[in-house]
């Protein structure tokens, strides 16, 4: 396949989006896979183009995420999650059961072409554990057999909807949007469903709610000091790095704890590295 | 004294279309910005600052400090990045917010940009969820559309553009300085510090970097005053946060309450802990947060109590496991997602991770050596402080307190695998338990 003009274009025009092209090149893999099923060798060849730099250096950055897919892809990716929180709530028997009733094993595709079969890591929905995605999006507290008829509707052509998102299109159609095109879907679906909910429907029958903005006698922009020791934070909340980092909960977040080196203080010396 | 649940960043998560424009004009949406842009930026870093906000996305520095570190004196242009790459385990309150109300994240993202002087901005979310995508590149051209980004935005003079930024897949671009190699179009592997993003951030310019909900909380601060904001939360952690409970509990899902609310109160409030089930271990923010037991179930979940239990609020990602779990094969599998995500960089990690999967199988299927428990803490003693970023150390960290609290459960891996102690069918939350998961997952 050789990618099209209007590709081509589509293509540099991300990279307009950007004050150095250069930062276009993750959402551009996505729109090259949207093409061509897959990262291809052309795919690679075009962007370095564009953008200036060598193959070798897009081939980098093509296999160091997970979403980039070197082979091609069907029609439908199932994505199972079977990290810990959902593996254990039953993400890994959906997994197995997915694998014998299509027949694959893990990043395979059916043999009709219609269903690459992937695990993958927390995607960030939790509390809707055990986690399923087709195309990127989410089916919520999967069965085995939920999960089986999901797949089986995908072989079919059947439609399928998310259980919060839109009707699913294709793995490549959705490969568009998140390289950066709308596809005019996002007003199907809810605000919110189920699990997200949960404290939401229970503070409102309980009457509970935030103290009203209305409430606070002070208001914004005038400058006035909360804390009695006048100097900006409130009384408990730290009010120099110091401070700050005594109380921020992790070692860890260097660049806000490593006091001695504080961003504040190391404008002269950024350039000794 | 606040009430037990106090929704401000998810009260319109019940309203209908609540992702759009008009829905979010209806609440007020978009006045905080016109009252922001009529203030100087520093006098909006003030209030940040006197608000006690302090980071969402783990650490828990105060996010108006941060932005004072950004040096107006540097010529460069400024940069606002916000961070909605949300991977770390158990974490799933940003996903949600963004899918149900975007423009509040945008228009904190724009009132933070004002604040640090930036005419560029970004939102730099995870490539995996195509609805959230879709909602916030849609409400980013509604804003523009309704000129609350471009050029001399509603008439103030000042620009401000922003780019909704997909990823591609790496747990690793959390990191705020590999988001910002991402960002630049390369491998997302974190950066040497000093220098520092505020100094040397996006395209070797200052950059702040602040978390979804950090930024979100925004607007209601400058609506509602810093004294509002601070009425809420603890005498050191201010304001409201969201709880995302998950696992073996009747009714998991996102709890926004002031910072301070325990783990049994918001267990408690959705009905408890499943049918026949009791509390085994927690994550309080996520898997590279220390594990934590029952013995900490009344501690309020705010930062200082948290970290001096000797874990971390993080980002308040409550994981919730029961007694028919096995701590085992839970820190395997957790263990396994650290070695998957290793960027490679640094030797501790990449080579450390390998190992500690190597020797969590073992004890996993049961063929523990003898030594093996000191081997795995000698492994994380290497790896902890000695690692490139905070993967290497999170990675640890189940490790470590999985042993102190259950160290008995690791010596029964010399012998018995964890699948007979602890049968997999009896933790999943499907019905049918003689439902049985054939040897070995994947």
């Amino acid at each position: 396949m050789t990618l099209s003009d209007t590709t081509k274009a589509e293509l540099v025009e991300l990279g307009s989006r950007y004050p150095q092209a250069r930062s276009a090149l993750l959402p551009m893999l996505h729109l090259v896979q949207s093409v061509e099923g897959n990262v291809t060798n052309e795919g690679i060849e075009v962007c370095a183009d564009i953008l200036g730099i060598t193959a070798a250096e897009v081939s980098g950055v093509a296999t160091f995420y997970t979403m980039y897919k070197r082979r091609p892809m069907g029609r439908h990716h199932v994505g199972v999650c079977t990290n810990t929180l959902c593996a254990v709530m039953g993400g890994d028997l959906i997994f197995e059961r997915l694998k014998q009733h299509l027949d694959v094993g893990n990043d395979e595709t059916t043999d009709d072409g219609a269903v690459t079969l992937e695990h993958i890591e927390c995607n960030a929905a939790c509390d809707f554990a055990p986690v399923m995605t087709v195309n990127w999006e989410f089916f919520d507290q999967q069965t085995p057999e939920s999960a089986i008829e999901v797949v089986d509707k995908l072989r079919a052509g059947e439609t399928v909807q998310a259980t919060r998102g839109a009707t699913i299109t294709s793995w490549r159609e959705a490969e568009r949007v998140i390289a950066g095109f709308e596809d005019g879907l996002v007003d199907e679906g809810p605000t919110a469903a189920g699990a997200s909910l949960a404290g939401f429907e229970i503070a409102h029958e309980r009457g509970w709610a935030a103290p009203s903005y209305e409430a606070s006698t002070s208001s914004a922009g005038e400058g006035g000091s909360a804390g009695t020791d006048g100097t900006g934070a409130p009384d408990g909340v730290a009010d120099t790095k110091q401070e700050a980092a005594a109380q921020a909960d992790t070692s860890r977040a260097e660049t806000e704890t490593a006091i001695d080196d504080s961003p504040a203080d190391t404008a002269e010396e950024g350039n000794d590295d | 004294m606040t009430d037990l649940l106090t929704p401000v960043l998810t009260a319109d998560w019940g309203t209908d279309r609540a992702w759009t424009l008009e829905e979010y004009r209806k609440t007020g949406g978009y006045d905080a910005l016109d009252k922001a842009l009529k203030m100087a930026p520093a006098d909006v870093v003030e209030l940040v600052k006197e608000s006690g906000l302090r980071g969402r996305g783990g650490a828990g520095f105060p996010t108006g400090m941060k932005w004072g570190f950004i040096p107006q004196d540097n010529p460069k242009p400024k940069y606002l990045v916000v961070n909605a790459d949300e991977s770390e385990p158990g974490t799933c309150k940003d996903i949600p917010f963004m899918m149900a109300t975007p423009h509040t994240l945008i228009e904190g993202a724009i009132i933070a940009a004002h604040a640090i002087n930036a005419q560029q901005a970004f939102i730099y979310v995870r490539g995996e969820v195509l609805h959230v995508i879709r909602r916030l590149r849609a409400a980013c051209r509604e804003a523009y559309e309704a000129g609350y980004l471009g050029q001399d935005i509603l008439g103030s003079g000042i620009d401000i553009d922003l780019v909704i930024h997909a990823g591609a897949g790496a747990y690793i671009c959390g990191e705020e300085t590999a988001l910002l190699d991402s960002l630049e179009g390369r491998r997302g592997q974190p950066r040497l510090r000093p220098p520092f993003p505020a100094v040397e951030g996006l395209y070797a310019s200052p950059t702040v970097i602040n978390n979804v909900e950090s930024i979100a909380s925004v607007p209601a601060i400058v609506r509602g005053g810093h004294e509002w904001f601070a009425s809420m939360g603890t005498e050191k952690s201010k304001g409201f946060v969201i709880y995302s409970l998950s696992g073996h509990v009747k009714r998991p899902g996102q709890y926004e309450a002031p910072l301070g609310i325990t783990l049994r109160q918001l267990i408690d409030l959705g009905g408890g802990m499943r049918e026949g089930s009791e509390l085994k271990f927690w994550t309080p923010g996520g898997s590279s947060t220390p594990l934590l037991t029952a013995e900490h179930l009344d501690m309020p979940l705010d930062y200082e109590s948290v970290g001096a239990a000797g874990s971390m609020l993080g980002t308040r990602a409550l994981q919730v496991f029961d007694q028919t779990t096995s701590v085992v094969r839970c820190v395997l599998r957790w263990t396994e997602f650290y070695k998957h995500e290793s960027c490679g960089k640094c030797t501790p990690c990449r080579e450390g991770t390998w190992w500690l999967v190597q020797t969590l199988q073992r004890l996993d299927q049961g063929q523990g050596k003898d030594g093996d428990i000191e081997l795995l803490l000698d492994l994380c003693d290497n790896i902890l402080g000695r690692s490139f970023c905070a993967l290497g150390d999170g990675a640890t960290s189940p490790i470590t307190s999985a042993i102190q609290h259950f160290r008995d459960e690791f010596e029964a891996g010399m012998h018995t695998p964890s699948s007979e102690l602890f049968p997999p069918a009896a933790s999943m939350l499907f019905g049918d338990r003689s439902l049985s998961l054939s040897k070995g997952s994947s």
